[in-house]
This record gives structure tokens, C-alpha cells and sequence, in this order.
């Protein structure tokens, strides 16, 4: 069926309004991130501040620790990515393109852990990490995330779609088995690659409960717990500010998905590749 | 001539299933060998074996004498030519026909992107690679698709990189796999030729698996038939088209099916199954064979005649294109030469020798 003219308003106005309610909250940030302080608090609903206030973003900048959350929130989420892909991509590659003894019953086990919670296995890693000592480390919060369910499950659907002729091909040209993974099937994995990241960073990015529990030492707070700090004890109800830091916070994210949106959505259709 | 590659006695099982059963091939140095059969019957098989990409369950992998059964397909020095091409989606035309080179002359630093520039010898290896891939690229006529993805190249442009990459290693032997299964038939036609001309220029031997007899026919000086995980007949495409060694094999070469009469048929010969082939029966009103056509296509230089014998069976035979097809329905003669007759035992299958043609009546 053709969708006709008013099928398509009436579907468009859906869609806009779903938009809508999903923005509006990040479009009252960014307005409130730009008020001047008097206009924040009064009575009447303006969306757009009547002149464009940048104190609010030069006090998150320079007047608090926003600059260091950010460079924690980087380092932590980027650690955490290369080696999820480090050991993801070889373990999926195996999983799919070698023969080996229990192969079924370790994907197996891959699609069970990917269905336990991770606040299930919080509290004994917490446990653990206090024993050998390296709680309030960026590798606390690094560690627990790099043996990753969900991007081995990625890798290997996608690995599965390739033909094996390929990586045969690849071992009669000389190529050892790890060549074969970061030379041939990584590449080609780019666009799942693409959508893991994505997944990887907009979650561990966000995260605000393990880093609670994992870290006390205000230098190591990611962004979220960052901004914690910053309403509790550095500006009180400075609210201009604190919604600056918190527009600070989220445009790397929104950027980072704006530019990878396409690699991003193939890697979900899952991208076919012929040979 | 010595062999260059040779399964002795070779068994394959996968779980339970026995896929390879005591198969021995040899490869002569400099031959082309085509290993012919229907699809399941192990010629892949055989053909990973000889590659190193799958091992044997029992039995000897020979290369040039030696037993390579520890070697993968690398230490070898064998290339393959995959059906599906297996070319590398990511990677230029000459980056894919530049792989093998690059993994043999390169080290691991000297492959990095731009390290590799300062690793000493590096950008010779580099030069020396990149002068083997344009030559190889204008053998086969892909010196204007070097930048190309394979993405962008048609089927038989495809091939004939897959070819280029096996071509510039220099390989001790070729392994093809259906190489040319996925094109049309015109270009197959010339690809044919292509391959043909590639194993004059190279002088190394080829293996080439195919289910087409056509192509065996064309290219190959050995046959090798299997038939269910066994080799049915090694030998020459003349020997068996002439000598069939089983009913099988008589069944899979040849351009036209050949026929098999059973005893009451109009050829009697004991209880013996006689094959014939279509283009050595023809209407002679002085013939032997009498049966009641029952359809004709005209085919410009013969028609193909479909017969029906006194007992049902059915048959065909070739009549030159000059012949006048008498009316649907009707008797008529067929004549053949006796020593065209190839008989078959009516319960093993296998091909009777000694049989003095006179017999036949």
C-alpha cells in the first residue's frame, strides 16, 4: 500500500511529537545552560534566554574540576573500548571460524552471561578488587567491563555472515590466525565495531553506579559522579553552571553518535558484504 | 616426469561420515589435473587436503616426494583459487594481489602503514612487490583496476584477480576450486581458455575441481571421476570417453548422456547392460536397432533423435542435420560400430572387458 498524504502528516506529527517529548528536557538544559541567573528562577516560562549568557560555561570551565571529570570520563571509557575490542574480536573470531573441543558449550556460556545483570556480580568483583588493592584506580574502573558479553555476541553474528572461503583464502596467502583477525575479519567488522563502540561508550560514559561503589577519591570521578560533587558542594543551587557542566558533558556523546550514525545503523542492519 | 602432489590412500571422516574413502591422486609435475564429480562426492575435499587447509583422518599428503602432512597451506607454497573469489572487500585490487608477497617479504614492523617506511630494506621490498603486482596485473589485463575494491569489478574481473593473487607468489602448485562455477557461460567459454593458456605460460601443475565435464574435457591431460567419496577412474579424457571403467563414470563423461540398454532392449550381449552413446547410434535402414522415435530437435548440424525401445526403454541417438525425420511414431534402424559398445555388468556396474564384440548381435 502506498502511504498517501495524510497517512504521512498524521505519521510525521507522531514522530515529531515523540521527538518532542524526548528533547524537550535536553532543550531546557541547553536554555538554562545560557541564562543569565536572574531569568532562571522566575516565574514566567521563556524558552529562549533573552541574551546569551557564556559566564555560566566559563565558571563550569575554569571555577570547578569539570575539565578533569571529562579527562577521567575519556580515559576510562576509551580503556575500557580498546580492550573490549582487544579480546572481543580474536574470541568471536574463534567462536565462529575455528573447530574446537565444547565450542558450542562456550557460546553458550557467552549468551548466558550476557543475559546476568552486572549489578549481580557488582558486589563479589568489589569485594575482590579490596583484596587486591585496587580499588580507587582508573583500573577499577576499567577492569570489570573489558570481558564483554554483549561484544563477543556482536562480533561473532556478524563474523558468522562471513564466508569461510575468505579466511581460508587468507591462510593460503600466509597469514597467521591473530593476522587474520586484526588484518582481515576486524576491517571488515567495522561497521559492528562502529555500533559496539558506540554501545560501550554512551554506557560507560553514563555510568554512575559502578564508579560510586568502585571510587571514593573525588580525582577519579567520571563525569556523572562529577557532577554530583558539583551540585552538592561546589555551587549549591548555582544552577546556570551546573547545567552548563552537564550540556559540557553530553555534547561528546551526542557529537560522537552524529558522526558515527551511519556506520552505526549498518552495523545494526548488519551489513552485508559480498565477496 | 616425477609427481609433484600426491594423496596415498587418503581417508577423510567428518563424525561419523566418511567423506574421503582410500583416495589416492597422483599429480604429475607441469599436468593439469581436473578432479571431476557431482557435488558431495569429495573433490573439495581432496583439493583442501592437498591445500593443508583440511587434514586427513589416515593416509599420506605428498608434495614433491615429502610428506607435508604437518605443513599448513602456507609453508607448502601452493595457491588456491576459491569459487567464491574470496577476495578481500576492504582492500584495492593491487593490495589484494599484493597480500601474499607482503606477509612472505615484509616483517611485521615493516607492514605498518607508516613505521614501515623507516625499517630498513622496507621500501625495497616494497618496490620489488609492487613491480610483481603490475606484472601479474597485466598478464591478465587489470592494470587499469589496481584502485578498485573488488566491490566495484564484475564476476570475471573478480576471477581473474583471484587469479593474479595466486599467479604472483609463484607457487609449486595450483589448486582451483570451481573457479568458474559463478560466471556465464560465455565468459566461462573464455576464462577457459584463460586458465589454459596461465598453466603453458607457469609450466607448475593444476588442480582444478569442477562438476562440469565440459571443462575437464577441455583442459585437463588427467581426469581424475569421483564417485561417493571414491575415485572411480584416473586417467586421460580420451580413456574415458573410450574405456569407462564402470557405468558411473560412462554416465558422467560425455557431452550427450550415453544410453544404457538392458538385455531385451535389441542389443543382447548375456545379462550385460549395454551403453551406448548417442553419437554412435544413427539411423541406417540396413541397422541392427530397431525402436520407435518418439521425438526430434533439430540442432542445425545434427538432431538429436529420442527413441523408445520394444521394451520401454528410452534412448537417444544422433542423426546428421541433413537427415529427413520420418513421421513421429514410426519404426525405424539404427546402426552402430560393435567396438563403440561399452558393456557394464548388470549388478557391480563395472566394465566388461574381453568380450569379443562379434558377440554382440
Amino acid at each position: 500500500m502506498k502511504p498517501t498524504f495524510i497517512s504521512r502528516i498524521i505519521s510525521s506529527s507522531f514522530l515529531v511529537a515523540g521527538a518532542a517529548v524526548i528533547l524537550l528536557p535536553f532543550v531546557w538544559m541547553l536554555s538554562l545552560a545560557f541564562k543569565p541567573r536572574d531569568e532562571i528562577f522566575s516565574t514566567s516560562i521563556q524558552l529562549l534566554p533573552s541574551r546569551l549568557e557564556w559566564s555560566n560555561f566559563i565558571f563550569a570551565l575554569t571555577e570547578t574540576n569539570i575539565p578533569l571529570f571529562l579527562w577521567n570520563g575519556t580515559v576510562v571509557v576509551l580503556g575500557i573500548l580498546v580492550f573490549q575490542v582487544m579480546f572481543a574480536v580474536p574470541c568471536a573470531y574463534a567462536l565462529t571460524q575455528r573447530r574446537f573441543l565444547a565450542r558450542k558449550l562456550i557460546f553458550g556460556l557467552v549468551m548466558i552471561a550476557l543475559m546476568v545483570p552486572f549489578h549481580v556480580t557488582a558486589i563479589p568483583i568489589f569485594l575482590g578488587f579490596a583484596q587486591v588493592g585496587i580499588l580507587n584506580t582508573y583500573w577499577a574502573l576499567i577492569l570489570p567491563f573489558i570481558p564483554t558479553a554483549f561484544g563477543i555476541f556482536l562480533f561473532r553474528q556478524f563474523f558468522a555472515q562471513l564466508p569461510s572461503d575468505l579466511f581460508d583464502a587468507a591462510r593460503v596467502d600466509g597469514l597467521s590466525e591473530t593476522a587474520i583477525v586484526w588484518r582481515i575479519a576486524f576491517p571488515l567488522a567495522l561497521p559492528a565495531a562502529t555500533a559496539f563502540a558506540i554501545f560501550s561508550v554512551t554506557t560507560h560514559w553514563n555510568d554512575l553506579f559502578w564508579p560510586m561503589i568502585a571510587t571514593t577519591d573525588p580525582n577519579l570521578a567520571t563525569p556523572p559522579r562529577g557532577i554530583l560533587y558539583f551540585r552538592d558542594e561546589e555551587s549549591g543551587d548555582n544552577v546556570g553552571p551546573l547545567m552548563a557542566a552537564a550540556f559540557i558533558v553530553t555534547a561528546p556523546l551526542v557529537i560522537l553518535f552524529l558522526m558515527a550514525q551511519r556506520k552505526f545503523i549498518q552495523g545494526l542492519a548488519s551489513g552485508g558484504i559480498k565477496g | 616426469m616425477s609427481s609433484i602432489m600426491e594423496l596415498r590412500d587418503v581417508t577423510r571422516c567428518f563424525d561419523s561420515n566418511t567423506v574421503l574413502d582410500h583416495v589416492s591422486i597422483k599429480v604429475e609435475q607441469g599436468s593439469f589435473t581436473a578432479l571431476l564429480g557431482a557435488s558431495g562426492c569429495g573433490k573439495s575435499t581432496s583439493l583442501r587436503i592437498m591445500a593443508g587447509l583440511d587434514r586427513p583422518t589416515s593416509g599420506e599428503v605428498l608434495l614433491n616426494g615429502r610428506d607435508v602432512r604437518g605443513q599448513n597451506a602456507y609453508e607448502r607454497n601452493v595457491a588456491m583459487v576459491f569459487q567464491s573469489y574470496a577476495l578481500y572487500p576492504h582492500l584495492t585490487v593491487a593490495q589484494n594481489i599484493a597480500l601474499p608477497l607482503t606477509m612472505r617479504h615484509l616483517s611485521n614492523l615493516g607492514r605498518m602503514p607508516l613505521l614501515g617506511s623507516f625499517v630498513p630494506g622496507a621500501t625495497e621490498a616494497r618496490r620489488t612487490i609492487m613491480n610483481k603486482v603490475v606484472d601479474a596485473a597485466k598478464s591478465l589485463g587489470l592494470e587499469e583496476l589496481l584502485d578498485r575494491k573488488p566491490g566495484s569489478l564484475s564476476g570475471g574481473q573478480k576471477q581473474r584477480v583471484a587469479l593474479g593473487r595466486a599467479l604472483v607468489r609463484d607457487p609449486a602448485l595450483f589448486l582451483l576450486d570451481e573457479p568458474l562455477s559463478n560466471l556465464d557461460a560465455r565468459l566461462r567459454i573464455r576464462m577457459r581458455s584463460e586458465i589454459s593458456s596461465l598453466h603453458r605460460l607457469t609450466g607448475k601443475a593444476f588442480v582444478y575441481v569442477t562438476h562440469d565435464q565440459t571443462e575437464a574435457m577441455a583442459m585437463a591431460d588427467q581426469i581424475v571421476v569421483m564417485i561417493g567419496g571414491q575415485v572411480a577412474q584416473a586417467g586421460s579424457p580420451r580413456d574415458l570417453y573410450e574405456r569407462p571403467v564402470h557405468r558411473d563414470v560412462a554416465a558422467f563423461i560425455g557431452h550427450n548422456a550415453i544410453n544404457f540398454l538392458e538385455p531385451g532392449d535389441g542389443i543382447n550381449v548375456g545379462d550385460s547392460i549395454v551403453g551406448l552413446r548417442p553419437e554412435d547410434l544413427t539411423p541406417n535402414t540396413a541397422g541392427s536397432l530397431s525402436a520407435k522415435l518418439e521425438a526430434s530437435e533439430y540442432l542445425g548440424s545434427e538432431i538429436m533423435l529420442s527413441l523408445r525401445s520394444r521394451r520401454g526403454t528410452e534412448f537417444r541417438a544422433i542423426a546428421p542435420g541433413d537427415y529427413i525425420v520420418p513421421t513421429i511414431g514410426s519404426d525405424i534402424r539404427l546402426a552402430y560400430e560393435p567396438q563403440r559398445v561399452h558393456l557394464f555388468d548388470a549388478v557391480t556396474g563395472k566394465r566388461k572387458s574381453g568380450v569379443k564384440h562379434e558377440a554382440v548381435t
